[in-house]
């Protein structure tokens, strides 16, 4: 009964029929059949089935790193817009470091970005936290904007691909699960480098053997693989 | 006057032969392009012989003015509209009575298979533009803009696809063009636009423009719901290709 694994359903398609399996996300249950209620790929985990969107827009879950700008400060709290449904809620106790509530936006100010975790998302809003390592204000660099479907692309397997850009670059990269990336670097010059690397890697996500071409664009742009070391490893954001 | 359908009961129908030489149940040729227009979360453009409409989704985002929003679950907005050189007259651009109407039916159609209760105070809007018509244009946006929500990954309970059925004097016949719209001798035409659910095959959409008896109208419905299939199999088709692509794309990863 159980179809071949990595199918595409669209809405309103049986996924499959009988009592025992449990819809999950993306699936309800008609009767006897658990019906697909979202485009996507199958994703059958013993009896528990699931529906991954493919396309559409950046839906947040929960241990999602995401890169958005302030754009509301509330008297426990900042608003974060990071081009999903709803603002994120980044509260001042999610925060490194002790914020007085009078003085929040010496913290974090208007427009400024940040890199934060999905800490928790409900249908009201998303709760981001930047307490843990490599998260915080983000102060120079530049960020580019790309797809959220892009995302797996440029991360490659493993984070192989953005090992390689960071390489050949010797900027430091984070990407953002909602397509947004960071990148910061010690001269412009790489940095635009690396953004256009970027940007190949996001228009042409559907070739295969994206890796050969990428290296081949970095050594067009005279770039070396080997000899660049990365700076320095850990990214603490947030304070000095 | 009783019990006069397609069979052609008593005098016989002024309309036997179809312009274009189709079948009474043939569809025109159908092509269903999925992810049109790159900046959009979800787009696709659905043809019929000569109309083409291009339905464009975005959202759900944050609806602004706040006194429109739903505490209780996100709403969806249709903005249909025929782009100035669709038909051979110039279309004045704007809102007009015309596409307002197809905007608020083509809305209440989608509403019945969308379910936005999980993203509260939010909007999704769908913009359906036809580039060039020959009748059935709402029905054209309809399916485009079906597969544009999906393509953007709303939730959805089922699938919708529509076609419109017409009467053309006493003859049924399904997916009217332009001329068979236009036909005067005998009874004239009787346009019935219809849009129907995948699964549950329940009816989201009935217009009806014309004359036509209890009888006649419970056959057409019935053709257009056989027409319906052949449209939903473009629908699926369409968005099964572009995930294959998709499939490379995400190399292994994103299962």
């Amino acid at each position: 009964m159980v179809k071949e694994k990595r199918q595409i359903v669209v809405p309103g398609e049986t996924i499959v029929s009988g009592n025992e399996f449990l819809p999950g996300d993306g699936a309800y249950r008609d009767g006897a059949d658990v019906v697909a209620e979202r485009y996507g790929i199958v994703n059958i985990f013993e009896k528990h089935i699931r529906v991954v969107p493919v396309s559409g827009a950046y839906y947040p879950r929960r241990g999602n790193t995401i890169i958005g700008t302030i754009v509301d400060i509330t008297f426990n709290g900042w608003l974060i817009d990071f081009g999903g449904a709803q603002n994120a809620f980044l509260s001042v106790a999610e925060v490194p470091r002790y914020v007085n509530k009078n003085e929040m936006q010496e913290f974090l100010n208007f427009g400024e970005s940040v890199i934060v975790k999905v800490w928790d998302v409900k249908s009201r809003g998303v709760d981001v936290s930047m307490k843990m390592r490599g998260f915080g204000k983000i102060e120079g660099g530049m960020i580019v904007s790309i797809g959220a479907n892009q995302v797996p692309r440029v991360i490659g397997k493993e984070g192989s691909m953005v090992k390689i850009i960071k390489n050949a670059t010797g900027c430091e990269i984070t990407v953002g699960q909602n397509g947004k990336i960071w990148i910061s670097g010690h001269d412009t010059d790489k940095e635009v480098m690396a953004k256009n690397i970027i940007e190949l890697i996001a228009d042409n996500v559907m070739e295969v053997g994206l890796t050969e071409r990428v290296e081949k664009f970095i050594k067009e742009l005279g770039l070396d693989a080997e000899d660049v070391e990365i700076i320095a490893e850990d990214t603490d954001g947030g304070e000095e | 006057m009783e019990g006069r359908n397609n069979k052609m009961v008593g005098k016989k129908s002024l309309y036997v032969k179809r312009v274009d030489g189709r079948k009474v149940d043939e569809v025109r040729p159908m092509i269903a392009e999925v992810g049109v227009v790159a900046s959009a979360d979800g787009s696709a453009s659905f043809e019929t012989g000569g109309t083409k409409a291009i339905a464009v989704v975005r959202g759900p985002r944050t609806l602004h003015p706040q006194h429109m929003q739903d505490p209780k679950t996100g709403i969806l907005r249709v903005n249909y509209g025929m782009m100035p050189f669709s038909v051979s007259d110039r279309i004045r651009p704007g809102p007009s009575r015309r596409s307002e109407e197809i905007s608020k039916v083509c809305e209440w159609a989608l509403s019945s298979v969308i379910d936005l209760s999980g993203f509260p105070n939010t909007v999704v809007d769908v913009f359906i533009q036809i580039p060039k018509a020959d009748a059935g244009t709402r029905v054209a946006g309809l399916n485009a803009a079906a597969i544009a929500l999906a393509h953007a990954g709303i939730p959805m309970k089922e699938m919708i696809s529509a076609i419109a059925v017409g009467k053309i004097d006493k003859t049924l016949v399904v997916d009217v063009d332009k001329e068979e719209e236009d036909f005067k001798d005998g009874e004239g035409s009787t346009d019935i636009p219809l849009a129907v659910t995948s699964r549950s095959k329940s009816i989201a959409l009935l217009q009806l423009d014309g004359k036509i008896s209890l009888g006649e109208l419970t056959a057409a419905i019935e053709m257009g719901k056989k027409a319906c299939e052949d449209v939903l199999k473009i629908q699926i088709d369409a968005l099964r290709e572009t995930t294959d692509d998709r499939r490379q794309m995400t190399g292994g990863k994103n299962g």
